[in-house]
């Protein structure tokens, strides 16, 4: 944690991005979290990504509940909309507003006490729904805000700080997301941006439910010997799957050379391209029930599965399922918002 | 690369731009602080202590310093004009605000004598700023030195070059006064016309400080004529401080693009030249004199014409009227050395009624016999050895513009801090070589979890400007100083722009578990872990390319996942994000000191018994 505001001067390279912008321009105010939260490092890897997406902040909609991870939405994209809901219940704020506005980015920020304890209700239903979202979960086995008591992504067996050993069976929140429908899945490492940024941006630009699991150490209460998502823990059991280049959809592509199993690419709906590389023979991103077995293969041998594990690049979302409007309500007119008795009698008549 | 090795102590003393650019190695961060603290006599002594002329070099120093400033790289791109902090105007603000006994604590702040140091007597031609810093720093350790100048009083051109307009007389007064004061004997009014016979007056060591008095003559047709109207420049400005020249004509025209140039003819517009124009056979960008020089000339309404080469002066009726000039363009061979060539346009004709020529400086020694064994090279300059200032006669040393050509007073003054170490070495039967190591430490200023003992945050503000006397004053008056110093809240402003470079970023990778938050936090994007490769590669691969190839890159050994952290200090803004952000203490603030060591002073010195009974 600091007190000062960053200062605003930047190295003198600095470039702005195709909307205008420079990577500091994505900043937010300055963490209070404590100093070295792999939290900090995330909302680090967020800007990083829509930075690079050239994404205009004020077509962004970040949502979080409570905690420390749901406090970040103060520390990045400083030009967004925003709104810190109650514990657990961002998915339900973020499902309205996406119905409501259906043209914004909506970044739905959360941690493992937030969406597998409190909110997990939530979680599922926004999950199965497909709303068109980035889920992100900023996992550090504990309730950080609340000073490090076990959450329920803690591993059994993993200690607390203070030794006492955790009894409970964990909440895997990719196997649920997989099994719930999400049509992008995913897991990343705060301390690995290499990875994560490229995760952000996939995710950031597909359409449908996109989860992101984000292992997350906290430093003031899970960093200790004993842990399972302490810094040195995850970076010794780390299994990545695979490394994934991100190419937007203005980037012409290339025929690609490589021999096949060792390159995959999953073109997106908007035309943008995810190039996978030294992608494991046995699983294929495609396949979901590869996908859930992957991870529990991966599990029984002690190891901590990161990348891109499920995309569907062509799954309908919420608006899709409803049928609704093909526009943000903001920019419907009176008539359409309100079609009067009349059309209210058509309707009631068609449920008779 | 190797690893960053920061027990040399050279690494971080280059980190301090300005110090490491200061011909002195003048403390300058520690003095901006101590004035932001408004501790101004210790400002002034810190000063004192490395550059003698605290007031002096306040108004006039060629602050080399401050293109170096970190500060004019990192508002780059971030504002209307990047500028460095302002150094050297901080510097006067130091001397303006000491108290009036500050010479009271001169002297604790010197090393004491030496035992039989007295019975060493050192003879200093001319009196300088080269020669006062020899005296200054000779005299404490109980050493007797005499000052000869052809002069009346101390402080060479400082006093008969510098004008008026630029550098008051009484602060002059003050500062050779303080170096006089220490037991210095000035004989002034003594022009030393024979090398010889000083050294037969039984000199221990004699040092040279004769300065580079010859201005250079323009020889092209007409200069013969007229001698009242044409002037060499530095000539004409001693004689306008002796007071021998008071008037001057309407429309005068300077010759030169110098720094004498730039004093000559604002001297000009205030002798009752109205129309004063400095002509240069190069390009404005090129021209000798310091931008601010050039700057205040225009402001002051001289008009700089460039690419004109003098060719003839033209009298009619026996008065001068004026000159011609060839249009000039620049060509560069294939070595890229540049020639002037005439453009083949038509000569121009300039009417004038009074001409100065400030084409250049240059030494000259008649009063040094040849056949003393002293050698000189082809150039007919003394042959010195650059480390000590010695000259081929071992107890002869050399100094300020005397020594390399005319160079500024902050070099003088350097000049003379060296040859006063050698002379010490010299009459104490040490080595002359040895030089004493200088003074350096590492120090954390942690004081709490977000608390330092320097103020971190940042200023965002832009270079304040010195206020100015009215122009209708300044003009007016030959004496009246145009600048007017900060007034002390815009000095606190401008003491605020300085980074604190000398607060240093260490990094102890043992500690570091590769957490990311100071990569992140840093608002320069200084810091990368990565895999270790060659310079170039690395400089290419950082969070931010480092394209500044005078700046170091700092790299650690490897850390536990065998990469390795590198910092680019190129615009580092030593704010301490990096350490508050760190959750481990693997980075840390800590205040790098600098001290180059004087005479008598450092390690390895013990004073030996006088060589000699007193004569
Ligand atoms: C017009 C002008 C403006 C300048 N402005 C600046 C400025 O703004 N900032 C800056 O840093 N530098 C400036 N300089 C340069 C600066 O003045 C010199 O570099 C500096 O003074 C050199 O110091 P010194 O100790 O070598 O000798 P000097 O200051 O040159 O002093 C030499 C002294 O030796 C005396 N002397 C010479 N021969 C003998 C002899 N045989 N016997 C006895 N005495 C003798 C002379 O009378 C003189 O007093 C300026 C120079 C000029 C000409
Ligand atoms: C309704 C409600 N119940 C309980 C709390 C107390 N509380 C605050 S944060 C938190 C847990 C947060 O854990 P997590 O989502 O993992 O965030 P972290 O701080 O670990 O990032 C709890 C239980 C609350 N604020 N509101
Ligand atoms: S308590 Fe843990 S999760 Fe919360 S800010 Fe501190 S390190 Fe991060
Ligand atoms: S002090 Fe640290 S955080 Fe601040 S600019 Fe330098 S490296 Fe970056
Ligand atoms: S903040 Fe400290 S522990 Fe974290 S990466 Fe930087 S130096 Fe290492
Ligand atoms: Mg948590």
């Amino acid at each position: 944690m600091t007190y000062l505001p960053k200062p605003k001067l930047h190295h003198p390279s600095l470039q702005k991005n195709r909307v205008g912008f420079t990577r500091r321009d994505y900043e937010g105010a300055i963490s209070t979290l404590c100093a070295g939260c792999g939290h900090d490092s995330i909302s680090a890897a967020i800007i990083q990504a829509c930075w690079e997406l050239d994404i205009e902040p004020h077509r962004v909609a970040k949502l979080s509940g409570i905690g420390c991870s749901s406090k970040t939405p103060t520390y990045f994209l400083g030009q967004s909309h925003g709104f810190n809901t109650v514990h657990g219940r961002m998915p339900s704020v973020l499902t309205g507003a996406n119905l409501a506005n259906r043209e914004l980015l909506y970044l739905g920020v959360s941690g493992d006490g937030d969406s597998a304890s409190i909110g997990i209700g939530q979680f599922v239903h926004a999950i199965r729904r497909g709303v068109d979202m980035v889920y992100i979960v900023e996992n550090n086995g504990v309730y950080g805000l609340t000073k490090g008591q076990f959450s329920a992504t803690a591993d059994q067996g993993s200690k607390s700080k203070k030794g006492a050993v955790n009894t409970d069976a964990p909440v895997d929140m990719v196997g649920m997301a997989l099994q719930l429908g999400a049509s992008f899945v995913a897991r990343g490492f705060s301390g690995d941006k290499q990875q994560l940024v490229p995760i952000l941006k996939a995710a950031m630009t597909h359409t449908g439910a996109a989860f992101v699991d984000v292992i997350s150490p906290c430093v003031a209460f899970n960093n200790h010997p004993g842990s399972t998502k302490s810094y040195d823990y995850v970076r010794e059991h780390n299994h990545a799957l695979c490394r994934m280049d991100f190419i937007p959809p203005r980037v012409e592509i290339t025929v690609d050379s490589h021999p096949p199993g060792e390159v995959r690419e999953v073109r997106q709906h908007d035309g943008s391209m995810l190039r996978l590389r030294k992608l494991p023979d046995s699983h294929d991103t495609g396949d979901r029930v590869a996908a859930m077995n992957y991870l529990h293969e991966c599990q029984a041998r002690g190891e901590i599965v990161t990348g891109l594990l499920y995309v569907d690049p062509e799954a309908p979302d919420l608006h899709a399922h409803l049928d609704t409007a093909p526009v943000a309500f903001n920019r419907l007119a009176e008539p359409e918002l309100c079609p009067g008795a009349a059309a209210l009698a058509r309707i009631n008549a068609g449920l008779r | 690369m190797q690893p960053t090795d920061v027990r040399n102590p050279q690494y971080f003393h280059k980190v301090v731009d300005c110090q490491w650019a200061c011909p002195a190695h003048t403390r300058v961060p520690e003095y901006i602080r101590l004035i932001a603290a408004g501790r101004f006599d210790d400002a002034y002594l810190l000063n004192w202590d490395s550059n003698v002329f605290p007031g002096i070099l306040g108004r006039t120093c060629d602050r080399p310093c401050e293109p170096a400033c970190r500060r004019g790289r990192v508002e780059e791109n971030n504002g209307e004009k990047p500028e460095p902090v302002a150094i050297c105007r901080l510097k006067r603000v130091a001397a303006d605000n000491r108290s009036n006994d500050i010479d009271k604590c001169m002297r604790e702040r010197l090393p004491g004598q030496i035992p039989g140091a007295e019975n060493f007597r050192v003879a200093c031609v001319g009196a300088g700023p080269a020669s006062l810093t020899v005296a200054r720093d000779l005299a404490p350790l109980g050493y007797r030195v005499t000052v000869f100048d052809a002069d009346p009083k101390g402080g060479g051109f400082m006093r008969t070059q510098v004008p008026r307009f630029r550098l008051p007389e009484h602060v002059i007064d003050e500062e050779v006064g303080y170096v006089l004061d220490l037991g210095v004997e000035l004989v002034g009014n003594r022009r030393i016309d024979s090398l010889r016979k000083l050294l037969e007056e039984n000199y221990d060591a004699v040092f040279i400080g004769c300065g580079a008095p010859r201005g250079r003559d323009l020889q092209i047709p007409g200069r013969g004529e007229n001698a009242d109207r044409i002037h060499v420049g530095i000539e004409w400005l001693a004689s306008v401080y002796f007071g021998h020249v008071k008037r001057v004509g309407q429309r005068v025209l300077v010759l030169g693009g110098g720094n004498t140039a730039m004093d000559c003819c604002r001297s000009a517009r205030r002798l009752g030249g109205d129309d004063v124009k400095v002509i240069v056979r190069s390009g404005y960008e090129e021209m000798k004199a310091s931008p601010w020089e050039k700057e205040d000339a225009e402001h002051e309404g001289v008009e700089i014409l460039n690419w004109l080469n003098p060719k003839s002066f033209v009298h009619e009726n026996g008065k001068l009227t004026g000159m011609w000039f060839t249009p000039m363009r620049e060509e560069r061979d294939a070595k890229g050395k540049r020639k002037l060539l005439p453009t083949g346009e038509p000569d121009r004709f300039f009417a004038c009624d009074e001409v100065l020529i400030a084409v250049g400086q240059e030494n000259a020694f008649p009063w040094i016999e040849r056949d003393l064994g002293m050698a000189f090279d082809e150039w007919g300059m003394p042959k010195l050895d650059k480390l000590t200032m010695q000259s081929s006669l071992p107890k002869v040393f050399f100094g300020g513009d005397a020594a390399f050509g005319p160079k500024n007073i902050i070099w003088a003054v350097e000049h003379g801090h060296q040859a006063a170490v050698s002379i010490h070495n010299f009459l104490q039967d040490e080595d002359v070589r040895k030089r004493p190591p200088p003074l350096s430490n590492l120090v954390s200023q942690k004081m709490g979890i977000h608390e330092w003992t320097y103020d971190n945050d940042i200023s965002p503000d832009e270079r304040y400007v010195v206020p100015w006397a009215p122009k209708e004053k300044t003009l007016a008056d030959i004496k009246q100083e145009v600048e007017l110093g900060f007034d002390l809240s815009t000095a606190c402003k401008e003491a605020e722009r300085c980074l604190n470079c000398d607060v240093q970023t260490v990094f102890s990778k043992d500690v570091c578990i590769e957490c990311d938050a100071c990569v992140d936090v840093c608002p320069m994007d200084c810091i990368t872990f990565t895999a270790n490769g060659d310079e170039a590669d690395l400089r290419e691969r950082l969070t931010a390319p480092a394209q500044n190839p005078q700046q170091d890159l700092y790299v650690s050994d490897p850390v536990k996942t065998g990469r390795v952290m590198v910092k680019d200090e190129d615009v580092c803004l030593h704010c301490g994000l990096c350490a508050e952000r760190c959750p481990t203490g693997a980075w840390d603030m800590q205040r790098f000191l600098f001290a180059e060591s004087y005479a008598g002073r450092g390690e390895g010195y013990s004073a030996r018994p006088a060589k000699k009974v007193a004569a």
